[in-house]
């Protein structure tokens, strides 16, 4: 049925490889680092030298000198299709390299860690590893490699989330986030099967120009897109895809919840963005549907839902990490809001948008652990009476709360007015959900605020006069992120620039 | 009768569906952790299925990899959800899933 190649077919193969590596440089890097991270380990046990960790942020930041190189190079597609580099996916390897650096940072910062296991062994690997799998879903433009490289992020954070083998939380969230990645990224697969028996193609420019030039069955093609949004909504953390995320958030190690909040949930927006604008970019386009329904019609869906579900679930909870995590589902509807905008200025949104969510939210948990570090507790009763024993801190806090709400002078605030103008400009067509975005933002303020409530205005139990300390590197990091989330909240015209930048993406057929 | 006689793409796709309705059935009723991720590799090969009847039925090799790169897939997954589940059993010393839930408020 199919014939051998013959030798210079060969032979074009062979060179068309050679030409595609010069363009896959960062990762090649990447997984060097992370090779040389297991070796490490092997050859010097333990955490205390920290060599492992410094050699970590120290390679991470080396990948940034090859992501900058990349610049220079012309957008286009290697690897014969499965892989693309332009300034879109240029701005998630940015992206992930930061937030993989910080995760590192974070860790550092975390004595949890000493207490839970005896040596960090293969966790810095894993980290780098599940670098490398994000970059490649940000970059895959054909559906294998959007399936390999996401089956590499959720199986590195499968690992990640059990790291504390003998504590029942974390394991009990390893457990219930493989369940639910199995079964949602299976149903993906299947999704992925259907598309493929539609086009008889896998790579995600020819499935749009195959589309378009046969049509299709309306009906077909709204089962695969919930299909493939069961494994896009899963990695987001959307409803109604979330119900791993709040018990997943409580029991990972802090670090890591602060690193799949971000990262992961960020690749899996780049993935959705790339997957729905270039295969399936035709909402609203004049062809019959079922009742008008399409993916955009699908994911305003999930956005309210999201919006409405994350902050009003988000206002009984007593655990901080809980909070947050109700709070990044509602935080996922709003990104989604950008998406289906579907022009440059809302890919510019999102990406602005995801920015602003990297600075806040992890510096939200980074002062959760700090806190946790001394109170040994992320119960909101314990909050009490903190803001005069950690005076900075507190105020870290409340300045990364308040932009969560999306209130100024703070770069959420950017974040949420872009979102929402990016949905004006579509004229009286989309009102509706920018005034449904600004209510629920109403709701999340009280739940946000009752942090720096507890912190300030009630006292704790034990009143005691001590201060807790958390050391001068922990302190630098905290203040560095406040300045950066009050500065961009003034000035983003940089911000604006970079994302404006980075919202061209190849083979995209959108206005 | 002539539908009936001669194996066709409908075949292949109706025992698919049948299979994935089988997975998804098993993941959603079973309270065994293992026997949900047996589910789960039910839903991995329906698709697998449709894969191969596509590349088929439609010329090229591109369904023929996908399902190959998706049999290796779940032979990792397999591998970390046994050490995960294995791990839960030293500690909770059941694996029913419904009764592992100490964080639900």
């Amino acid at each position: 049925m199919f014939e051998l190649p013959s030798g210079a077919e060969i032979q074009g193969i062979i060179a068309s490889l050679k030409a595609s590596v010069g363009f896959f440089i960062p990762e090649i890097y990447l997984s060097v680092l992370f090779m040389l991270l297991i070796l490490i380990d092997l050859v010097a046990k333990g955490r205390k030298n920290n060599l492992l960790s410094i050699t970590t942020l120290l390679g991470l930041a080396g990948s940034i000198f090859f992501i900058y190189q990349q610049h220079s190079m012309p957008p286009g597609e290697f690897f014969f299709g499965m892989y693309v580099l332009d300034e879109f996916a240029l701005f998630f390897k940015y992206f992930f390299v930061l937030s993989g650096i910080l995760a590192v940072i974070v860790t550092m910062a975390d004595e949890q860690f000493d207490r839970e296991v005896k040596s960090m062994g293969e966790y810095y690997a894993l980290i780098v590893a599940m670098v490398i799998g994000m970059i490649m879903m940000a970059s895959s433009a054909d559906l294998l490699m959007i399936f390999l490289s996401m089956e590499l992020v959720s199986f590195t954070a499968y690992i990640l989330t059990g790291y504390f083998k003998r504590n029942s939380r974390s394991s009990e969230a390893a457990l219930k986030y493989l369940v639910y990645g199995a079964v949602s990224s299976g149903l993906m697969v299947y999704g992925f099967s259907l598309i493929f028996g539609l086009t008889a193609q896998t790579n995600l420019i020819k499935i749009s120009t195959e589309l378009a030039t046969h049509g299709y069955d309306p009906l077909l093609m709204i089962l695969l897109t919930l299909l493939i949004l069961a494994g896009f909504g899963y990695k987001i953390g959307a409803v109604p895809f979330h119900f791993w995320s709040p018990d997943v958030y409580e029991g990972a190690p802090t670090p890591i919840t602060a690193y799949l909040s971000v990262a992961s949930k960020a690749a899996g927006f780049a993935l959705l963005m790339r997957f729905f604008y270039i295969a399936v970019p035709h909402g609203g386009q004049p062809y019959e549907d079922i009742l008008g329904i399409d993916w955009r019609s699908l994911l305003i869906i999930l956005s309210v839902a999201s919006m409405i579900y994350g902050n009003v679930v988000a206002l009984w909870q007593k655990n901080v990490k809980r909070l947050l995590a109700y709070s990044s589902i509602a935080h996922a509807g709003y990104l989604i809001l950008g998406i289906i905008v579907m022009d440059k200025f809302g890919t510019q949104a999102t990406l602005i948008y995801l920015l602003s969510y990297f600075l806040m939210n992890f510096g939200a948990f980074f002062v959760v652990i700090l806190i946790a570090n001394k109170t040994g507790s992320e119960n909101l009763d314990d909050y009490r009476g903190l803001g005069k024993k950690m005076p900075l801190a507190g105020a870290a806090l409340t300045v990364f709360l308040v932009s969560l709400v999306g209130l100024p002078p703070t770069v959420g605030f950017i974040g949420k007015l872009m979102i929402f103008s990016a949905l004006l400009t579509k004229g009286s067509l989309y009102i509706w959900l920018a005034l449904i975005g600004i209510m629920t933002s109403v709701i999340s303020l009280y739940y946000y605020m009752l942090i720096p409530l507890n912190m300030y205005l009630r006292e704790s139990k034990q009143p005691d006069d001590t201060t807790f300390n958390p050391g001068m590197p922990a302190q630098i990091l905290m203040v560095v992120l406040m300045v950066l989330t009050l500065y961009f909240g003034l000035f983003f015209t940089p911000l604006s620039d970079f994302a404006e930048y980075s919202s061209a993406m190849f083979g995209i057929v959108l206005q | 009768m002539e539908q009936l006689t001669t194996i066709g793409l409908n075949h292949y796709l109706t025992i698919s569906a049948i299979l994935l309705s089988l997975g998804l059935f098993a993941v959603m009723t079973r309270k065994n952790a293992i026997v949900v991720l047996m589910g789960v590799e039910l839903i991995l090969n329906a698709a697998n299925i449709n894969f191969l009847a596509f590349s088929k039925y439609n010329g090229g090799m591109e369904g023929v990899m996908f399902a190959l790169f998706v049999i290796v897939i779940a032979a990792a997954e397999a591998a970390i959800a046994l050490a995960i589940v294995i791990n839960i059993f030293k500690i909770f010393k059941s694996v029913d899933v419904s009764s592992i839930d100490s964080m639900k408020e």
